[in-house]
């Protein structure tokens, strides 16, 4: 099937779900453009991990639709997601520790040669492309054999984002790349996401940080309560509207209001 | 090296070929288990029950053999059924339940510990099966499992090599296929593994039925070789694989170990237990040496993993 020119890549329409009786999400409408940046942003329990899983293909939806390429699909396993093309890069999950670079970036989708028992993992291959991927992102590593545990948070959130786009990736979900990182490192790990989005990726960034949002972004969906509370162009929305949009706007002010000193 | 270099200078039965066939013997059958169970701890689990399965697949060998009078070999593929069952079901109940798999080995240690002797007396009235040399089919599996071998001027049982082939054999899936990768992997972080893709499930349950297939074939040689099993057969042997496993290198916590460094546990294990008594001390220092081995193992992993997690932050 050949996907009609205007179809968006990834689109969500009145997409709910409940954890038992309580409503996690609730009518969201969403797109995600190839090469374009869509950020999803939110307090905490505003329903972005939620999004995040149903997207990834870790919980199915319970009411809506989500098309891919303008076609529905329900995806059973995290497994399916990413055969579809939609990889997830979780926070502080991406990696494993103990192991090197290389095994990390192949973990899941190893190369192989040989045949029958004598199937093996492709380990020069597998080093050799690391490199040139990670280098391809201009991520500098001094060596794929060295544990992934001795890289820092940005080093480890890039290498992550390199392999999802190595392994075909149309979508990328990152799951809060820039929270636990400080400016100078999520400023690296942003111009990754930029790179991602250049080679034709259709990204969605999830942060509560709009500052990080506002500058990468081209569309917004603002989460409050697993509820949308719209989804803006780039054009139709500026920094601060979007922060105050975030915060609740008139719930923030009822807090200011409540928190004056008494005959001020 | 310096354990062998030790017993080695102060013992001259200990360094002649002879005396080196007779400690590669108990650190043979115990490497082949001690290898199994590093890949299992690399994946991030323990089996307590592995030390008394071979004890049930010996009596399972011996009792198919002459209480049932079947051919030897037919007995052996009945073993090898039965354990590949209980390491099926240890690993599928520590998937499901997702419980400590100490806990549910532990179970199924005391199960097992319980059904050995049960049956055995079942059977045969007594605490041992004996015998197992008169039934049809006995001399090629003596051939398979318990034959002497020449090496370099010295009788060496068959097990020794056994060992090296399965110590090999284990490294390189290990090291060079995608089944050892998601090895590591489920035992680094099990979550962040499946994320990836990678079946940890089955992995996990792959890991616990090898661990109980290396039983099998440490019970059978054991059978084979003896002829007779005692019913409370590789009670206490488990925590010996473990500590075998940890001198060699593993991480009680998952993620890091190695094939090699776990046949070396052995091997020292082996140069001890035989070591001590050519030096004509007491055999009860014995444990405090391997105490002493298994302390200093862990401290050396832990600077491995401070090293790892080190430029973290």
């Amino acid at each position: 099937m050949t996907p009609a020119p205007s179809a968006p890549l990834l689109e969500l329409r009145g997409v709910g779900k409940d954890h038992g009786s309580v409503i996690a999400l609730d009518g969201i409408d969403a797109t995600v453009r190839a090469g374009e940046v869509t950020c999803v942003l939110g307090d905490n329990g505003a329903g972005k991990s939620t999004l995040i899983k149903v997207l990834a293909g870790v919980h199915p939806a319970d009411r809506g639709t989500v098309l891919l390429d303008g076609a529905p699909v329900a995806f059973g396993s995290p497994r399916d997601a990413l055969d579809a093309g939609i990889a997830t890069v979780y926070q502080d999950l991406a990696m494993i520790p103990l192991m090197s670079i290389w095994r990390n970036f192949f973990l899941g989708a190893e190369p192989t040669r040989g045949w029958g028992p004598f199937r093996r993992f492709d380990a020069a291959r597998a080093k050799e492309t690391t490199r040139r991927e990670l280098a391809a992102m201009g991520i500098d590593i001094r060596d794929p054999d060295q544990p992934v545990g001795t890289l820092s948070g940005g080093e480890r959130q890039s290498v992550a984002i390199a392999r999802a786009v190595h392994f075909g990736a149309r979508v990328l979900i990152l799951d809060e790349p820039t929270s636990a990182l400080g400016v100078k490192q999520a400023g690296v790990v942003l111009r990754y996401v930029a790179q991602a989005r250049d080679r034709g990726v259709g990204v969605v960034l999830i942060t509560h940080n709009p500052h990080h949002a506002h500058p990468v972004g081209d569309r917004f969906l603002v989460l409050n309560r697993g509820r949308s509370l719209g989804e803006f162009a780039k054009p139709d929305i500026s920094r601060e509207e979007l922060t105050r949009l975030m915060a609740g706007g008139a719930e923030l002010e009822a807090l200011a209001h409540e928190l004056e000193r008494p005959g001020g | 090296m310096a354990v062998f270099t030790f017993f080695a200078v102060q013992s001259e039965v200990f360094r002649s070929p002879r005396g080196i066939a007779n400690w590669l013997d108990p650190a043979s059958t115990l490497g082949i288990m001690a290898v199994a169970v590093a890949l299992l701890m690399i994946g991030g689990h323990f089996d307590l029950s592995a030390g008394v399965m071979t004890g049930t697949t010996a009596l399972t060998v011996g009792i198919v053999a002459t209480e049932l009078g079947q051919n030897v070999w037919v007995a052996i593929g009945a073993a090898l059924v039965l354990a590949l069952a209980i390491g099926f079901a240890n690993g599928w109940l520590v998937t499901r339940t997702r419980l400590p798999s100490f806990i549910i080995t532990l179970g199924t240690f005391l199960m097992l510990q319980g059904l050995n002797l049960g049956l055995t007396k079942l059977f045969t009235g007594t605490v041992t099966v004996g015998g197992i040399d008169d039934a049809p089919g006995y001399a090629a599996a003596e051939w398979v499992f318990a034959s002497r071998v020449q090496v370099l001027g010295a009788e060496v049982r068959v097990a020794v090599l056994w060992w090296l082939l399965f110590t090999a054999l284990a490294s390189w899936v290990l090291l060079r296929t995608r089944f050892g990768n998601w090895v590591f992997a489920t035992g680094g972080d099990e979550v962040a593994a499946r994320n990836v893709g990678v079946p940890a499930r089955r992995t996990t349950i792959a890991l616990f039925m090898t661990t109980a297939a290396a039983a099998w074939f440490v019970g059978t040689t054991l059978a084979v070789r003896l002829t007779s099993v005692q019913a409370n057969t590789g009670i206490g042997q488990e925590l010996i694989y473990i500590v075998a496993a940890v001198i060699g290198g593993c991480l009680l916590t998952g993620g890091f170990g190695s094939a090699v460094g776990a046949a070396l546990g052995a091997l020292i294990f082996g140069m001890t237990l035989l070591g001590i008594p050519y030096l004509r001390w007491d055999a009860d220092w014995f444990y405090f040496f391997l105490g002493a081995m298994l302390l200093l193992a862990v401290l050396a992993n832990r600077l491995v993993r401070r090293y790892a997690e080190a430029a973290r932050r």
